[in-house]
């Protein structure tokens, strides 16, 4: 059982996930930051690894992958400086990334290096549950990580329940209509969490795209056992000299 | 995992190792649906019957298969030329857009986005918007925009809204990222119009089926002409590759031919400044597919450089990524300067004015010619190699009109 079982066993509702990109906004602050975030309470991280084309992200996480890039961070910094890690952080770490960086650092090395972190799962949203089914997916399982599907308003109850049988850890429940960053219809996406909560699923459901504040993140947990919060965090921290003070600044007003 | 013919990929888009669908579940709905339908709609007969219609009354074709005597005297073997560059709106583009305003129209889209390098795409989907009266929205670099200012007028004449890509490079890489960001935003009304054989499943497949007209046409023309359906050698310049795949398509198994595909190499294959992505690339995916792409050692897109905006793209479509892998294709490269001198050398031998683009796949007829063959960057397998009986059919792609300032000031330099 690895870190991220065990806080859905503790813990069924109001996760508070946050996205941060590593490498940024100082190329050493991604420890920092990961601590910081878990000193304010944060239940589990998201951690990004820089691409130069995030397509499923909006402009500020892009943003910041270009400043991590230009810092630069590459995956091979991300293991040197998670070396140790664990004796600061100890919540669930997630890595989000997109397929061409990871096909060149080498597929199973990635996963081998993530496993040794050690980092508890992965989402890489252009990695589409064929090519997981056929190729990857036994990769990331022998390496004991969770691999995290991502459900949108527009994927059938039939591909749902498809995508939870091949999720471990959690399912990543989006809005339709979604890059990062967006504001949305909170109603339309109530509607959503209720038909995901009603499908019984095998898999907790965590809401992200367009969790920005306190009652945003009250909404979402509403009808799913928590939310991540990205673009809203990344403004938090980027134009600040104080980054471990504004991030628990931002998650105490969230938390409150 | 096999395909068992170059022209169709199998069930999940693959040619060889290269292609698939490398999407956002964001996207899988759009996606699922084309590629559900897409077959079953282009080959019904009201949609051939329409999309052949216009192809002849709108966009001009079929476009002349052209014996460039002097040209042929020149290189020492026999060369026509296919007149893409006599379509409507310019080159080539026109054969996919029509095809996909068609499609997009049955599938009830009533919205279409499009993303655009040097604005020939970009024209070629405006033009099918107003044909059509749909809204038009076009993406294309900040750069590219300043670069290319009489097509984003073209553009903007024909009714598009044209939206300026300002992430990354703020080029045509960047403008796609864009335009599949947009799709993501607004998943149920709109139709995504990609201009070349990239993208995920099942977009390289039917856009090289919307272009092999070029090939098709090849075929009967040159029987026409020649008495026989085969040339010896088809030569196309290769950025995403659409022209190309439309030229080789009805060729690529006929193991007689050769298959001969021209990259831009800017200021030379190792300067840093160049655009040849299978010397360069290494596999990954991008916008979409698996594919060779030209990367950092870290797997970061890299910026290309060519002196052509239409084959200044890091990428390369899937089935070419497979003709060069598997060996069925030869590719080639030609620089910046190899180009314009091409461009020169037809305007002056035969009065036509070809794209910058299409210059690329004239210079390499230098490489290839049997009396004096001019050291090619890449090297070059015997087979393709011309002799004075050999057929050789270079698609020009487009015209030179858009080129002009480029030809202009090289004209002062010289």
């Amino acid at each position: 059982m690895n870190r991220i079982q065990e806080l859905f066993n503790q813990k069924k509702g109001n996760i508070l996930n946050v996205y941060c990109t590593a490498g940024f906004p100082q190329l050493e602050s991604t420890v920092p930051v990961m601590k910081a975030l878990q000193d304010s309470g944060v239940d589990m991280i998201e951690l990004g690894m820089p691409y130069s084309d995030p397509l499923a992200d909006g402009p500020v996480i892009q943003a910041s992958s270009t400043k991590a890039l230009a810092n630069g961070m590459t995956i091979a910094t991300l293991f040197e400086q998670l070396r140790g890690f664990r004796q600061q952080v100890y919540v669930p770490v997630i890595l989000m990334g997109y397929m061409n960086p990871v096909l060149q650092y080498g597929f199973e090395k990635f996963c081998q290096h993530a496993a040794d972190a050690p980092i508890d799962g992965l989402i890489l949203p252009d990695l589409p549950e064929y090519e997981f089914e056929t190729e990857y997916g036994p990769i990331i399982q022998r390496y004991g990580l969770n691999f995290i599907f991502l459900v949108t308003p527009e994927t059938s109850e039939e591909r749902i329940r498809k995508l939870d049988s091949l999720s471990t850890g959690f399912l990543y429940a989006v809005s339709s209509s979604s890059t990062t960053g967006k504001d949305k219809d909170m109603n339309a996406v109530n509607d959503f969490l209720q038909r995901l909560q009603n499908m019984k699923l095998k898999n907790p459901v965590l809401v992200g795209f367009g969790i920005k504040d306190k009652p945003t993140f009250q909404q979402a947990c509403e009808h799913a056992n928590g939310a991540i919060i990205g673009t809203a965090f990344i403004k938090a921290i980027e134009n600040t000299a104080d980054v471990e003070g504004a991030t628990k600044k931002f998650i105490t007003d969230i938390k409150s | 995992m096999t395909t068992t013919t170059y022209q169709q990929p199998n069930a999940q888009g693959y040619y060889g190792k290269f292609g698939g669908a490398f999407i956002p579940e964001m996207l899988h709905r759009n996606v699922e649906e084309l590629r559900s339908k897409y077959l079953d709609i282009i080959y019904d007969p009201a949609f051939q019957k329409e999309f052949r219609s216009l192809l002849h009354d709108y966009a001009g074709r079929p476009t002349p298969l052209y014996l460039a005597q002097r040209l042929s005297k020149q290189y020492g073997t026999t060369i026509y030329l296919k007149r893409e560059d006599l379509c409507h709106t310019g080159a080539h583009k026109v054969n996919n857009t029509i095809g996909q305003i068609l499609l997009a129209e049955r599938l009830g889209k009533k919205r279409i986005i499009a993303e655009t390098g040097a604005g020939q795409h970009g024209v070629a989907t405006a033009t099918v918007c107003a044909l059509k009266g749909v809204e038009c929205i076009v993406y294309m670099g900040e750069k590219d925009i300043e670069r290319q200012a009489p097509n984003v007028a073209r553009m903007k004449m024909l009714g598009a809204t044209v939206i300026p890509a300002t992430s990354g490079s703020k080029t045509l890489k960047d403008a796609t990222n864009e335009a599949i960001r947009d799709w993501i935003n607004n998943p149920v009304d709109t139709h995504y119009i990609i201009g070349s054989v990239v993208g995920p499943h099942p977009y390289p497949d039917m856009v090289a089926r919307f272009q092999s007209v070029i090939s098709e046409e090849i075929r009967w023309q040159l029987k026409e002409k020649t008495g026989s359906e085969l040339p010896t050698h088809v030569l196309a310049c290769v950025g995403g590759g659409s022209n190309a795949a439309g030229a080789f398509y009805h060729f690529l198994e006929e193991p007689s031919v050769q298959l001969v595909a021209v990259e831009a190499s800017g200021h030379g294959v190792h300067s840093g400044l160049s655009a040849a992505t299978t010397q360069l690339g290494k596999p990954g995916v991008l916008h979409g597919s698996k594919s060779l792409v030209m990367q950092t050692e870290d797997g970061q897109v890299v910026e290309p450089h060519s002196i052509s905006a239409g084959l200044d793209y890091p990428g390369i479509g899937p089935l070419h990524a497979h003709l060069y892998d598997s060996g069925r294709g030869v590719f080639l490269s030609a620089t910046d300067e190899q180009a314009l001198q091409a461009a020169f050398n037809l305007a002056k031998q035969e009065g036509i004015i070809p794209a910058l683009e299409s210059s690329h796949a004239l210079a390499s007829l230098e490489f290839l010619n049997p009396e004096k063959p001019k050291q090619s960057e890449a090297p070059i397998p015997p087979k393709a190699l011309f002799t004075k009986d050999s057929v050789v059919v270079v698609c020009l792609s487009g015209r030179g009109d858009k080129d002009m300032a480029t030809y202009m000031k090289a004209m002062e330099m010289k």
